[in-house]
């Protein structure tokens, strides 16, 4: 630690200490020694620090870091749910953790299994006919799925089809995805109840449409309760209909995507299937698809033969969006959770996420503007709009506020048809007494913003920092730390 | 039965009442009855001894090599206890993305000393907090070099196949054209090189130390690169970065790789890291998350998410990349590893791979495989043999041995790092010798 | 907010002013700066691209949103404003010193509004 010219204790970066004497990792080399006649002639400035120094640093670090161990995390679209220990400690198993992923296949049998049982389960809970692994995240796995749609029309020959139909609430990956898989976006505006406009989306598709990519439980926190008409336009006109799986922990072990009507889907292993965010990943985002789709995955597919498990190519496969086969550690502890949930466990973890919203939302909402007042799904939307205007209270002054409590703020500013928004959603794994708690301090910010509104515009006053000048940050650019013979 | 949902059946029933529902089916009465589940056909649920032995019992059906010489992509190094020790903190696991700065600082600050630590290796000036692997970071670092009139990627036959394939079907996706440049004697083609690029060229990508372990001539590629007004891309082992010459120096545009050689372990393929940095003048086309410095209301050095107007939750359709999640607490692992190992141990590994790597070579020569290329090479190299690659491996297999990776029939790729001793390669030689001499 | 006598406005908020040559520069309004709050960067065209008028040609980032800007007229870049990329800073300092672009164009000046039109429209908001 450092002292700053305000006097506040500052961290000092991991480069600011003085050289220390490190410990010794490695024997001398045991064979002649060889260098290479390429050399780098650049200095390598690491840090060279003795374990003490080194452990103390990123214990700090750890302390200023607030994770779903810390504290209420009702983070939307998120699902910050508790992520369980015994996760953790069958994926670092050795029998997991080293194994070359070019091993011979007799030798990798358990970790061809993990990805059949994780595909079977997730089938069944999907209502799909196969599931690839490969992609690394839930925006990964939208591009992947989206390649499938490319290619299906691709295969009929359909080369026409080059628009995808995204609702303007949807999450910005959804658009992003879209255009990464050269397809064009057309966005259809959202209804007044927050959902698909079925006029507007009859009057969207056509013969140029290749699919449209939707979440259901959409981003306000309400099951689309036309969800058939909205499949049934969409192939009507040719085209096919991509769940993303953001919001299934709304639904699983309720009703399947499948069922409703889609042909392909990704998932959050690290939202809905409690494997750790690890601070924005490594997640899982697995693609699946109706059995028409199968032969177009990409990376290859544990399949079973006569003396055990194989690796398979798909047929006409898009190809490989990452080397290897996926996060699979990150599939073993999603495994190792629906293990554990089984078929009653999936279900009531819907039920209690979708309880806990609702029980959440019951106690706010006499007190913040409830955006659709309605029964919600897994989470609810709250706008300041209102206050903003009329007490120039904000969204980000009620976010900030909470830091001051311990509690992660909920998602700001999404979805982008509310103004003024605030996304909560609580997971099935909190406590009646925490949520009464939270309800507790969102009454009480509430209280104090309409009688200092100054007081909770420069909220956080706890925290390790307060807020920060992100212009500043943006304008002048400073992304790496300059050594001394660096400037 | 462990579903972690902390409320009793009784405090369910009390919620449910105070919303004014009678219960579950009612709660969910948004959802129409036709597509309501009746139920899954799945398992009961177990308890955790019962799911630690039923997925123990899963994971004991793998076998682990005591001795790999294997890489092609994945490499085993060894990982300082204290590596693991530092990534065992929870609040590091269970956070998400550090969008809340100011509870956020230690996963903020580790990502910026991170990025600083991929531009000290690469030599470059701007790193991002991450991407999914080295395949997916040579695919987004070429769609970095695209614009409206240069859409041709051209890549080296001799980079890695996961990278050629990845970097095919993310321009597949984008439209765009992929050339490979040919191979010759195991390196990149150069002069094929100079007869291939045009006006439409957007970049050149090559992969140091190339698949087969050799050394390119990247200063030479990277001036023919930019005579043709293209972008240079370099795919880089990091550990060999601590004695090589960076992609800056060699003049390379945007410096990529896979980071798990960086302390992770092999993982059957995943979770890795894709490390991306570039140069100050096309910083702003990175992809993903990026932290740079300021300060707070009080004027406390402090770090935030910035240059968040690329990505795609405000720039939407127009966004460069899709990518939201990306690897932090691998990247978080990296910063650890080269935190502990430092200048000197980074060093000390990578010469410890070259050496040994050498000496497996000689001693497996002297068995009586045949060296491919008499190029320089840092930890991998190719032989062949007259008895099939499969037949090596199951003999070596046999005494807990991974062989090299089989690249064709009787052509094997071979890898030694600082994990393997000399009694083990010897022990491989003589192995390969019997094997051979039956043969 | 301050608003320029001799521009022409658009109702999205970007302003033209004619040039002695018979070229016309365009920028964005001190209203639109004051909306957008501090800038952090700009996208801008190339020189000899063709704009039209009512689509996107450039765009403004604040930090948490991007803005498109939409040509108030038709016709060629023939030069933009390098120094707002290092110092976008400008648009929100000086709205009407801060060009974004020149275009070459026939411009008529009754499609858009005057600065009294511009003034009137403002008040509505």
């Amino acid at each position: 630690m450092c002292q700053n010219r305000q006097g506040g204790i500052i961290m000092r970066l991991i480069f600011e200490y003085e050289k220390q004497k490190q410990s010794v990792y490695l024997p001398e080399c045991d064979v002649e020694s060889i260098e290479l006649s390429q050399k780098r002639e650049r200095p390598l400035h690491l840090p060279s620090l003795g374990e003490i120094t080194i452990t103390r640093h990123y214990t700090e670090l750890a302390k200023q870091t607030h994770g779903v161990n810390d504290g209420f995390y009702p983070l939307g679209s998120c699902t910050m749910k508790y992520n369980p220990k015994i996760n953790e400690s069958i994926a670092s198993d050795r029998h997991f953790t080293d194994i070359h992923p070019l091993q011979d296949e007799s030798s990798v049998q358990g970790c061809l299994k993990v990805f059949k049982e994780a595909e079977k389960m997730l089938c069944e809970i999907c209502g799909m006919d196969a599931f690839t692994f490969q992609p690394a995240a839930g925006a990964h796995g939208e591009f992947c799925g989206l390649l499938l749609i490319k290619k299906y029309h691709e295969m009929r020959q359909d080369h026409k089809r080059t628009k995808i139909i995204v609702p303007d609430s949807a999450h910005g990956t959804n658009p992003a995805s879209a255009a990464m898989a050269g397809f064009q976006v057309v966005s259809i505006p959202s209804g007044e109840d927050g959902c698909v406009d079925l006029d507007a989306l009859r009057a969207a598709v056509g013969e140029d449409t290749a699919g449209i990519m939707l979440t259901n439980p959409n981003t306000v926190g309400l099951f689309d309760k036309h969800i058939l008409d909205i499949t049934q336009i969409v192939h009507d006109a040719g085209g096919l209909c991509y769940y993303d799986g953001a919001n299934l922990n709304a639904v699983m072990g309720i009703a399947r995507p499948g069922d409703m009507g889609f042909d392909v889907i990704h998932l959050n292993l690290h939202k809905t299937f409690s494997t750790p965010h690890g601070g924005g990943g490594p997640g899982s985002g697995p693609c699946g698809c109706k059995a028409f789709l199968k032969d177009y995955l990409p990376g290859k597919m544990a399949e079973e033969n006569e003396s055990g498990l194989e690796f398979v190519q798909p047929a006409n496969s898009v190809g490989q969006i990452k080397a290897f086969y996926g996060n699979f550690l990150v599939v073993v502890k999603a495994l190792a959770y629906l293990y554990s949930l089984g078929s009653e466990g999936i279900r009531s973890s819907a039920q209690n996420a979708v309880l806990n919203a609702n029980y959440l939302m019951h106690q706010l909402k006499d007190h913040y503007h409830v955006a659709y007042d309605t029964t919600c799904m897994h989470e609810f939307v709250i706008s300041l709009d209102k206050e903003k205007h009329e007490q120039n209270i904000s969204a980000m002054d009620i976010a900030k506020s909470l830091l001051d409590h311990g509690i992660h703020p909920p998602t700001m500013y999404f979805p982008l048809i509310v103004h003024e928004a605030l996304m909560i959603e609580p997971t099935e794994t909190e406590a009646k007494e925490t949520l009464d708690h939270a309800a507790e301090v969102f009454k009480k910010i509430k209280e104090k913003a309409v009688s200092n509104p100054q007081a909770v515009h420069e909220a956080p006053y706890m925290t390790p920092v307060r807020r920060l000048d992100e212009v500043k940050a943006a304008r002048e650019l400073h992304l790496r730390y300059v050594f001394d013979d660096e400037k | 039965m462990s579903d972690y949902i902390p409320n009793t059946k009784k405090a369910q029933e009390e919620m449910l009442e105070s919303i004014g529902m009678r219960d579950f089916d009612e709660l969910f009465s948004m959802i129409p009855d036709s597509v309501k589940l009746k139920q899954l056909d799945l398992p009961e649920g177990l308890s955790e001894f019962e799911v630690q032995r039923k997925l123990l019992a899963i994971a004991n059906e793998n076998y682990v090599y005591p001795t790999v010489f294997r890489g092609a992509g994945a490499y085993r190094h060894y990982i300082p206890a204290l590596v693991k020790s530092i990534l065992s903190k929870e609040e590091f696991l269970t956070a998400y993305t550090p969008y809340q700065a100011e509870i956020s600082q230690g996963v903020l600050q580790s990502i910026f000393e991170y990025q600083t630590m991929i531009c000290e290796l690469t030599g470059m000036d701007v790193s991002n907090a991450s991407v999914y692997d080295g395949a997916s970071a040579a695919a987004e670092a070429a769609g970095m070099c695209c614009e409206r009139k240069r859409q041709k990627v051209y890549i080296s036959q001799t980079c890695d196949p996961n990278i050629i394939e990845t970097v095919k079907t993310y321009c597949w996706g984008k439209n765009r054209e992929v050339i490979l440049i040919p191979e010759k004697e195991g390196l990149c083609d150069i002069e094929a090189l100079s007869g291939l690029l045009d006006e439409e060229s957007a970049c050149v990508l090559i992969q140091q130390p190339n698949y087969y372990g050799l050394l390119e001539d990247c200063t030479k590629i990277s001036e023919i690169t930019h005579a043709a007004k293209a972008k240079m891309i370099m795919s880089c082992n990091p550990i060999s970065l601590a004695i090589l010459p960076t992609p800056k120096e060699v003049g390379a545009d945007i410096a990529v790789g896979e980071g798990q050689p960086l302390g992770m372990s092999m993982a059957f393929g995943g979770p890795y890291l894709g490390f991306m940095s570039t140069v100050n003048a096309m910083a702003r086309k990175l992809p993903g998350r990026i932290v740079g410095e300021t300060v707070d209301a009080d004027g406390k050095r402090a770090y935030v998410l910035t240059l968040q107007a690329r990505e795609q939750h405000i720039r939407r359709e127009k966004a460069s990349s899709n990518i939201c999640s990306n690897q932090a607490y691998c990247a978080l692992n990296a910063a650890v590893y080269m935190a502990v190992m430092g200048e000197e141990g980074l060093k000390q590994v990578a010469h410890l791979c070259t050496s040994k790597a050498h000496y497996l070579r000689k001693v497996l020569i002297e068995a009586g495989m045949v060296g491919k290329h008499d190029q320089e090479f840092f930890h991998e190299f190719v032989l062949s043999s007259s008895v099939s690659s499969a037949k090596i491996n199951a003999a070596l297999k046999e005494k807990g041995i991974l062989g090299g990776y089989p690249l064709s029939e009787t052509e094997t790729l071979w890898c030694a790092t600082e994990m393997n001793t000399k009694e083990e390669m010897d022990e491989c030689a003589r192995i390969v010798k019997e094997v051979l001499s039956c043969a | 907010m301050s608003v320029h006598e001799k521009c022409y406005y658009t109702e999205s908020h970007e302003w033209v002013l004619p040039q002695e040559d018979g070229t016309v520069l365009v920028g964005l309004s001190d209203y639109a700066q004051n909306e957008l709050g501090d800038l952090v960067f700009v996208n801008l065209p190339e020189v000899g691209d063709e704009i039209t008028a009512h689509e996107s040609f450039a765009d403004v980032e604040s930090v948490k949103a991007v803005s498109d800007v939409y040509a108030p007229v038709s016709g060629k870049v023939t030069a933009i404003n390098e120094e707002l990329l290092d110092s976008p800073e400008k648009i929100n300092e000086d709205a009407y010193g801060a060009w974004f672009v020149r275009v070459e164009c026939e411009f008529d000046p009754s499609e858009l509004m005057d600065s009294k039109a511009y003034q009137a429209y403002l008040e509505t908001l």
